[in-house]
């Protein structure tokens, strides 16, 4: 017990921030009167997720360090992926700041530190040496999640959305939790470095597999990948915007989290049955490799028959969750640098994306795709970001979106034997991509103004609309600036424990 | 030394100022974007008059670090950098030129575009850009991303400012070049990736000099050459456009507003046949001889196919856009030849469409502004009241139909002389195409010119308001349609008489390539 006590809790610093001001932000929304603004907390909570991006930051020198048993870690790969959380986090507390439901719902303080307790749940993701506090912590950004998507009490879409949420999340947890029992039964440790050391030893491949089959399961209906995907889009729908913004940037990265520190700390090195083994990670190539084509298919194909801007992003977001995932399927040397770029490039374009789409749907109240039409005519400036984000999102050269494909697609050649069929397949669906973005492009700029002009955007919505736009300019002409941070972790030499 | 940047980037000015002008300041308009085209005109002509007497381009390079995309320990320095590099040689050159020249032709005769000019002007400019730097890149990922900017430049430029079926043919052009383009982005991955580096120069080393390829890379094997290479031309065939690939560009041809349609023809087309030689050609020289006849074969495709589809069109801009799949063929037949006379005469093809469809595309823009129709059987007789376009239109037929002493007789006699020499029977069926060149070219511009006159008594005109309209718009070529006009006659006459203008760039790198055709 002595070490605990001893243990250097300053490795800590952001996730103290977050909690702290999550507990202070709860105790000063219960003692405002009820008809005062809940505004001011969200900005609260936002300076407190870039205040903990900050500390983050501080310590990207320092070297890789575990406490409390090595259940947490700070490496490379945590400090990395906890920068993107927190970002994602940040930008959408900007969004709820100027939240404006169709209800008027007075309970909007809610909003603010259920999303920074689900942001810490992502954060200890991020950290997690152990299978327990991996668990404990995707459960807390899980069930904060499936609160901020029923936040709009009165709302039956919104009532749905959580309803649809907690049981698949549901599902997905027991039969992740399923997975990971195997996996202690087989090494008796839940230590993530502990059982891939066992794991070396052991025989049992079939047992191995099963494990590692049921863990993927898990972890695709965290990232929305076929074929549970299913409940992404009507969550996304039904759920308020700035938290559909949230489980579309912040929730997907920790799904990525989990992915990575889960299977490839684990399985990098477990032997698969046969007389040469490989590691098991390498044996179940194939089957990630048809998920992540498959996911690519289905995403951008059926995002062509989308009306609601919410559940065409949400199309958008699983085409781009197949394409990280075709990321993760190459297992080349630049994946985990290649999910990085491009898990920091789709916080930027679809916040910004997800920003412009909150102040239609606050304006007009409906996210249908009509209320784009003609925005050039009233507000060139808004059509304009909201083109970026588009042209980035179909990863059009000039943005960060392309940077961060051709990333990709260099890691699935480069291998040998490389994946060329897959890299096809993403070529394909990027092409199939083009014509609902470039659709929602003709909307904007082409078309008559069909709705009364927009008024003018909020503080947050700007702030995020401009930081969100000058990411994916930059990344897109000096994609130098993204890689110099990039080498900063060592290209994540200290990931493996 | 920023000459290269200055040449692609100084429209960029442009689009600048042109912000700042109101949008309904339309002589401002029409006057600052005609005018942000001319540093990049005096830039390349300068570059051309200087090379011609002897200056040697390789001193107009310009590389800057851009992005390293890794660095690892087990990676030599050089590796998975990939810079901003411009360069160019006397192939690059002469499209340079020709671009330069149709974008300020262009933007001249964008006075026939009346609605929303500073949009139109902003992505013009926008399009020049993106085609100057193609030309100008020296590796692969900025060719690849200038490429693009054409790419969506095309498409607001097409489904904005074009015809009745506007969205339809931007759609068609987005996604045929976009799955060109992405076929492409996969070939340039696997380059990259194999060899971590981009440019052209490294890439030709890297691939011709096994020893020269690091230790850390997985060689190329020769069926994976095969398979770039075969990736490589089937993108570009999609963009040229090759024989089934072809719809997109009908639709774009008919659709697209004129002075658009006159970089299109002019120019984008050319990028296929530019980057087949510049890729095909010169990165895969080996591998290029096994596929040089599968690619004269779809040339003589294009050629016949074009020109019979020509003939039985009833619609001028339809007949051009046919002709043009016809003249994008003679290309491929020169590529297919595979020997100094055929690549010679592939570019000097691809300059000489370029300059005819431009001139056809312009007057063809003048007659759907004046009598609101292109559509043949209701056009005729127009020699009377338009003399002077009349005779445009007659002199832009004779260049289309490769009449000697003018660009498109050098062009297909160049090409259709490589086949002869290596495939003599292929050429032969080909240079059937040549025949009806001079049937559909004749039969429909002479419709228009002599034929009955048709003024006043429109044939199924749809109203006797209209009938009056055709009769009373019929007037001749105005100033500014005339210099465009008269420029681009000028140099379909000059390269024709004197094609040693262009030949003589050429001639060092297309024995460059032959070298390394090992021919």
């Amino acid at each position: 017990m002595n070490d605990v006590w001893q243990s250097d809790w300053g490795m800590m610093t952001p996730e103290w921030i977050v909690l702290a001001v999550a507990i202070v932000l709860v105790v000063i929304d219960l003692a405002l009167p009820s008809g005062r603004s809940r505004r001011p907390l969200a900005w609260g909570a936002a300076a407190a997720a870039a205040l903990a991006m900050i500390a983050t930051a501080a310590m990207i020198p320092a070297e890789p360090a575990s406490i409390l048993h090595d259940t947490f870690r700070l490496d490379a790969f945590a400090k990395a992926f906890k920068l993107i959380v927190l970002a994602g986090a940040a930008f959408a507390l900007l969004l709820t700041a100027d939240w404006k439901p169709k209800e008027d719902s007075p309970h909007r303080g809610e909003f603010a530190y259920m999303m920074l307790f689900a942001l810490l749940g992502a954060m200890m993701t991020a950290s997690s040496g152990d299978l327990l506090t991996l668990f404990v912590s995707i459960e807390l950004l899980s069930v904060s999640s499936y609160i901020l998507a029923g936040l709009r009490k009165t709302a039956p879409e919104s009532n749905e959305a959580a309803l649809k949420y907690v049981i698949n999340g549901g599902i997905a947890t027991a039969i992740m939790l399923f997975g990971m029992s195997y996996l202690f039964g087989l090494t008796g440790t839940t230590n993530l470095g502990g059982i891939a050391r066992r794991l070396q030893e052991t025989n049992e491949p079939y047992m191995l597999a099963l494990a590692f089959l049921l863990l993927l399961i898990g972890v695709s209906f965290k990232l929305a990948t076929v074929p549970f995907h299913m409940w992404a889009p009507d969550v996304y729908e039904g759920a308020p915007v700035p938290a559909t913004a949230f489980f579309a940037v912040v929730s997907k990265t920790a799904g990525f989290v989990l992915l990575l520190r889960l299977l490839v700390t684990i399985f990098a090195a477990a032997p698969s049955e046969g007389r040469d083994p490989s590691s098991l990670l390498l044996s179940m190539q194939p089957v990630i490799t048809v998920l992540a084509g498959l996911t690519m298919i289905i995403g951008s194909v059926v995002a062509l028959r989308q009306r609601s801007l919410k559940r065409l992003l949400a199309y958008s977001g699983i085409a781009h969750a197949g394409y990280l995932l075709a990321g993760f399927a190459a297992m080349s040397w630049t994946m985990i640098d290649s999910l990085w770029l491009y898990l920091v490039v789709y916080t930027f374009m679809n916040i910004g994306a997800f920003a412009i789409v909150a102040h239609i749907v606050n304006e007009t109240g409906s996210d249908d795709l009509d209320g784009l039409t003609g925005l050039y005519r009233h507000r060139p400036l808004l059509a304009s970001a909201l083109g970026l984000f588009l042209l980035s999102l179909a990863g059009i050269p000039g943005t960060a979106g392309f940077i961060a494909k051709l990333y990709i697609f260099i890691g699935l050649v480069v291998t040998e034997p490389g994946h060329y069929v897959l890299a096809v397949v993403m070529a394909i669906t990027t092409v199939i991509s083009y014509v609902y973005y470039f659709h929602l492009i003709v909307q904007l700029f082409f078309r008559p103004a069909f709705t009364a002009p927009l008024g003018r955007l909020p503080a947050g919505l700007s702030t995020a609309v401009i930081l969100c736009a000058l990411g994916t300019l930059a990344i897109g002409w000096a994609p130098g600036l993204a890689y110099d941070v990039l080498a900063q972790f060592g290209h994540f030499g200290d990931f493996l424990p | 030394m920023m000459f290269l940047s200055l040449l692609v980037f100084s429209p960029l000015l442009g689009i600048v100022l042109l912000m700042f002008v109101r949008k309904t300041d339309e002589r401002m308009i029409q006057w600052l974007g005609t005018a942000a085209t001319v540093p990049s005109l005096i830039l390349a002509l300068f570059a051309f008059i200087q090379s011609g007497r002897g200056f040697r381009l390789e001193q107009l390079d310009e590389a800057r670090d851009w992005v390293r995309l890794a660095d690892l320990p087990f990676l030599t320095d050089a590796a998975y950098v990939i810079r901003y590099e411009l360069g160019i040689d006397g192939l690059s050159l002469v499209f340079i030129v020709l671009t330069a020249v149709l974008s300020t032709l262009a933007a001249l005769a964008s006075v026939l575009v009346k609605t929303e000019k500073k949009g139109y002007f902003l992505w013009l400019l926008a399009l020049e850009i993106g085609m100057l730097g193609v030309f100008s890149a020296a590796n692969f990922v900025w060719f690849f991303l200038f490429l693009e900017v054409t790419l969506v430049a095309m498409f607001l430029l097409v489904g904005k400012w074009g015809g009745f079926e506007r969205e339809r043919a931007a759609y068609s052009y987005l996604l045929y070049n976009g799955l060109g383009s992405a076929l492409l982005l996969v070939v340039i991955a696997v380059l990259v990736a194999r060899a971590g580096t981009a440019n052209f120069a490294l890439l030709h080393e890297m691939l011709h000099n096994p020893v020269a390829q690091g230790q850390w890379i997985a060689p190329l094997s020769e069926e994976g050459r095969r398979w770039l290479l075969g990736g490589l031309l089937l993108a570009f065939a999609i963009k040229l456009p090759a024989f089934p690939f072809h719809r997109w560009l009908i639709r774009v041809h008919v659709e697209a507003p004129p002075p658009v349609v006159m970089l299109h023809a002019g120019v984008l087309l050319k990028i296929a046949a530019y980057a087949m030689i510049r890729f095909g050609v010169g990165l895969f020289p080996g591998e290029f001889r096994s596929f040089a006849g599968v690619l004269a074969l779809f040339g003589v495709i294009n050629v016949l196919y074009g020109a019979l589809l020509a003939l039985r069109q009833r619609e001028l801009k339809r007949v051009l856009a046919y002709s043009s799949v016809s003249h994008m063929g003679v290309v491929l037949i020169g590529l297919g030849a595979l020997n100094e006379a055929g690549i010679q005469g592939a570019v000097l093809q691809s300059i000489a469409h370029g300059l005819i469809s431009a001139l056809s595309f312009l007057l063809v823009g003048v007659l759907a502004g004046r009598t609101g129709t292109t559509d043949l059987n209701r056009l005729g007789g127009l020699t009377k009241a338009m003399p002077l376009f009349s005779g445009y239109l007659l002199t832009a037929a004779l260049a289309l139909l490769g009449l000697p002493g003018m660009a498109g007789f050098v062009g297909e006699f160049t090409s259709f002389l490589g086949l002869f020499q290596t495939k003599p029977v292929l050429a032969a069926v080909g240079a059937l195409g040549l025949i009806l060149a001079a049937a559909y070219s004749l039969k429909a511009v002479l419709d228009i010119t002599f034929g009955r006159d048709r003024r006043g008594a429109v044939m199924n005109p749809r109203s006797t308001a209209e009938a009056i309209e055709v009769h009373q718009a019929a007037v001749d070529l105005r100033g500014k349609e005339a210099v465009p006009a008269f420029i681009l006659v000028a140099l379909i006459v000059a390269v024709g008489v004197y094609p040693q203008l262009l030949a003589a760039p050429l001639t060092a790198v297309v024995e460059t390539m032959m070298n390394g055709l090992g021919g």
